[in-house]
């Protein structure tokens, strides 16, 4: 399904050339600055390994994708840079309760 | 390999005896007589109910008749309605020594315990001098299954795990993958995958009812710790977890204790027809595990990212670390270390080859990390039973 295994480690992995969205691959600091895929990205924040990035600008209602597929929608319009989670990116199929608040 | 052979033509890489409790009242019982030997040798499963369960007869019957077991002391309290003696004769019939000890009428815990762990002692030095046989990888029924997941499950462990069963299916062996509340989202996309056209639909229906029955939960398959390792949607977790199956065609579905008909992959359809009856289909991965082996399965394997530590009785857990972090701090509980893909280290199929590599040794003699650590965690619950047709969704 995917290949990650060529290509030098920059913090961010782009999964699959449809995703517009990249995966944190080590803990990142805010401010960093990691290009990748054609793009320049700015961590918004500090970000534990496995979060996700917009890669570019996605529109409320939007697929989000990882893997070349669908991973829900964006529940608003996020910008390219963002911390993509479950503040902004919705199931299309179960409803996901932060359970501790942990997860803004 | 060399395995333990079986008189219904199956081969075991394990030689276990089974304490068996046939009721929770009998549990303690089966503690006690397991207690003085190693979890190598004795092990304790069993059901715990005291309502009847065709899915828990379904279950024992699988279990205790599994190709890794060699002899099974059941323990019952009595009362229970567990049909314990057709257990036993179904047990007998397998060609495997088996001992059925009531409590109630054996004169109470003191003497069940020691009737019980004489017979167990006699079967425990039976077996070791039990003679083996040569055995082929085609010959493995294998299952996988990830727990504790994080976003690094779907970035190495979980495809790492797809190509070590890549190279299984092609060389003819049987595996199994699973939780099919964990596919939603993927229904699609596997039903493309599918070796008879027939099935197709199959697929699909076997998801919905899956994303069905958990809504009717209020809660999917998602807990707060895949959330805090950076998964947003049950679909992005499903697609990670997707990935453990690799890239063979889909031969088959089957149900809890129902075996493949041949080599191949297959889908375990964990979730129950109908409406929901006795709770979430599987409270917990040892439930899934289980059921994995109630399948067949000689060894599973089982890929993690936060850090499971759990093995399972009977069949050997080999436990494949997703996140190079927890592999750091938790290297003692793990087999293999995919996570050092992340660090450009290894490649996918560097570390499936070392994942299948690891299955083959246990048919060797070697021991995964949870078996050496004493780990045989065991969960069965009630469920609505599969059916009376093994095979009949294949």
């Amino acid at each position: 399904m995917t290949d990650q295994s060529d290509g030098p480690v920059s913090g961010l992995l782009h999964l699959h050339p449809r995703d517009n969205i990249v995966v944190a691959i080590r803990p990142l600091t805010k401010g960093e600055m990691i290009e990748i895929a054609d793009a320049r990205i700015r961590v918004p924040r500090n970000l534990a390994l496995g979060h996700k990035l917009a890669l570019r600008d996605i529109s409320a209602g939007d697929d989000v994708l990882k893997y070349g597929a669908p991973i829900g929608r964006a529940s608003c319009d996020i910008g390219a840079g963002d911390h993509v989670h479950l503040h902004n990116l919705a199931s299309r199929y179960t409803v996901i309760q932060d359970i501790e608040g942990t997860n803004a | 390999m060399t395995g333990w052979p079986r008189a219904d033509g199956r081969k075991g890489i394990r030689n276990t005896v089974l304490v068996a409790y046939l009721v929770e009242c009998a549990h303690h019982v089966c503690t006690k007589i397991a207690r003085p030997f190693d979890e190598t040798d004795v092990q304790v499963i069993g059901f715990s109910g005291c309502f009847p369960s065709d899915y828990g007869q379904e279950m024992m019957e699988a279990l205790c008749t599994h190709p890794n077991v060699g002899a099974v002391q059941l323990v019952s309290l009595g009362c229970e309605n567990f049909r314990k003696q057709e257990l036993a004769d179904l047990v007998r019939a397998s060609g495997r020594p088996v001992n059925l000890v009531t409590i109630q009428s054996t004169g109470g815990t003191a003497a069940a315990v020691a009737q019980g762990r004489e017979w167990v002692t006699a079967q425990v030095d039976a077996l070791r001098d039990a003679p083996k046989v040569a055995m082929e990888a085609s010959e493995l029924v294998i299952g996988t299954i990830c727990g504790g997941s994080d976003a690094t499950s779907g970035l190495t462990g979980n495809p790492a795990a797809g190509r070590a069963f890549d190279r299984f299916v092609s060389e003819g062996a049987t595996c199994i993958f699973e939780e099919t509340g964990e596919l939603i989202g993927c229904e699609h996309i596997m039903a493309d995958r599918v070796s008879d056209p027939a099935l197709r639909p199959e697929i699909i229906a076997t998801v919905e009812k899956a994303a069905r029955y958990y809504a009717q939960m209020g809660y999917g398959s998602f807990s707060n710790g895949n959330a805090l390792g950076g998964l947003s949607t049950i679909e992005e977790k499903s697609l990670g977890a997707y990935a453990k199956s690799g890239s063979s065609p889909i031969s088959g579905i089957i149900k809890p204790a129902q075996r493949a008909p041949g080599g191949g992959l297959y889908l375990l359809d964990v979730v129950p027809d109908g409406a929901p009856k006795f709770g979430f289909p599987n409270i917990n991965d040892t439930a899934e595990i289980i059921e994995l082996i109630a399948c067949g399965a000689h060894a599973v394997i089982f890929v993690t990212g936060r850090g499971s530590v759990v093995g399972s009785a009977i069949s050997p857990v080999i436990k494949v670390c997703a996140n190079p972090e927890t592999y750091d701090r938790m290297a003692a509980d793990m087999d293999v270390n995919a996570g050092r893909i992340l660090r450009g280290a290894a490649t996918l199929d560097e570390v499936g080859d070392e994942i299948h590599d690891q299955i083959i040794a246990l048919g060797q003699g070697a021991q995964s990390k949870s078996e050496a650590l004493g780990h045989v965690e065991f969960v069965l619950t009630y469920k609505t039973a599969a059916g009376p047709e093994p095979g009949c969704h294949v």
